[in-house]
């Protein structure tokens, strides 16, 4: 079980909070000039990583209120825990693939910022992004 | 001793008979209590019908400054409970607090807080709930009542950490409850009224083992 740090109450057991899936993922501003496909996208596609991921929780049967959290997928490692409405802080390890399942437009405005960083992870696509030319 | 209502000969007002038709909500349980009750051990009765108001305000407004002028004050972190005489308010969460007051303040009983209350909110942003009926009152007490409770919930509860005076909302036996430590050796639990015969039978399931002599 997690042992997880409410910013409002402390460490408390998993059991006392909800999941509330990936973080950073914006409402669409004019949703009705969606297509269908970038709606669902908006909807059900989200980054499945194999590593830190950003993500919400709520302490349900405590202070009932949500926040961010940066967790290690792997290790289950709490590496953050930030405010609603902030932007990601900085991971030094963060191993965000290159390609997920389900990179959608609107959220990488917000998951994208600190490009460099990626850099370093190991590139798994055949297809060099464009500026690998030699 | 769980007190159900007040006696037949007292229910003459209207606030008599309103008590006397109620049924609190482990009303059913108080004989179970009464037996399951280990003097010098652990006791367990139920307190029915205390008022509760639910407050949220934002702290540091205005609104929240009134409130805290009509209770004594509100909370200002996760834990705390400020009171002013049988009135106290528990922290819930930053801007979310819970009013315990005596039966009689409720104003189906002719008391006047929960009108205070809304008077002092005004029609600021924020809001006042009687929440009487959410939960019931379970008063745990004597020096294995810690032990009890220890089997259920995970917060620390070594007086080290959990002082008297605070209270904490929390998971006791998987469900949600508010749990208030009102002296050393006794404290206050708040389940949902749905949850209250689960609770008191998990909580009598657990005080049992303290009837039969230790085990060395
Ligand atoms: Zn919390």
């Amino acid at each position: 079980m997690l042992l997880i740090p409410c910013p409002n109450c402390g460490p408390r057991d998993e059991t006392e909070f909800h999941y509330g899936g990936q973080a950073h993922v914006p409402y669409p501003e004019n949703p009705n000039e969606l297509s269908d496909t970038e709606w669902s996208r908006y909807l059900f596609y989200r980054e499945n990583p194999k590593g830190i991921f950003a993500e919400r929780w709520v302490h349900s049967t405590g202070c009932r209120q949500w926040f961010n959290m940066l967790r290690d997928t792997v290790s289950y490692d709490i590496q953050a825990i930030y405010p609603m409405g902030t932007p990601r802080p900085d991971s030094s390890s963060r191993a965000t693939p290159a390609t997920g399942t389900a990179s959608t437009a609107p959220d990488s405005t917000t998951t994208g910022t600190a490009g460099p960083s990626t850099s370093t992870t190991s590139t798994l696509t055949t297809t060099a992004p464009e500026g690998a030319t030699k | 001793m769980a007190e159900t209502a007040a006696s037949p000969a007292a229910a003459k007002t209207p606030a008599d008979k309103n008590l006397a038709a109620r049924v609190s909500p482990a009303r059913q349980l108080a004989e179970a209590f009464a037996a399951g009750s280990l003097a010098g051990a652990v006791e367990i009765a139920e307190v029915p019908f205390l008022t509760m108001v639910g407050l949220r305000a934002d702290a540091g407004s205005d609104a929240a400054a009134r409130l805290a002028g009509v209770t004594g004050g509100l909370p200002a972190q996760c834990g705390g409970v400020v009171g002013n005489g049988d009135t106290s308010v528990l922290w819930l969460g930053p801007s979310e607090f819970l009013v315990v007051a005596p039966t009689e303040a409720h104003e189906s009983l002719g008391g006047d807080l929960i009108q205070a209350l809304r008077d002092a909110l005004g029609g600021d942003a924020g809001q006042v709930v009687d929440l009487s009926a959410n939960r019931t009152t379970f008063e745990l007490t004597g020096p294995r009542a810690r032990a009890v409770l220890e089997k259920g919930c995970s917060l620390d509860l070594h007086p080290r950490v959990f002082k008297a005076g605070t209270a904490f909302s929390t998971e006791i036996a998987n469900i949600p409850a508010v749990l208030w430590k009102t002296g050393e050796e006794s404290f206050r639990i708040f389940p949902r009224a749905s949850f209250a015969e689960f609770l008191g039978r998990w909580l009598l399931d657990a005080m049992r083992e303290y009837a039969s002599p230790e085990v060395p």
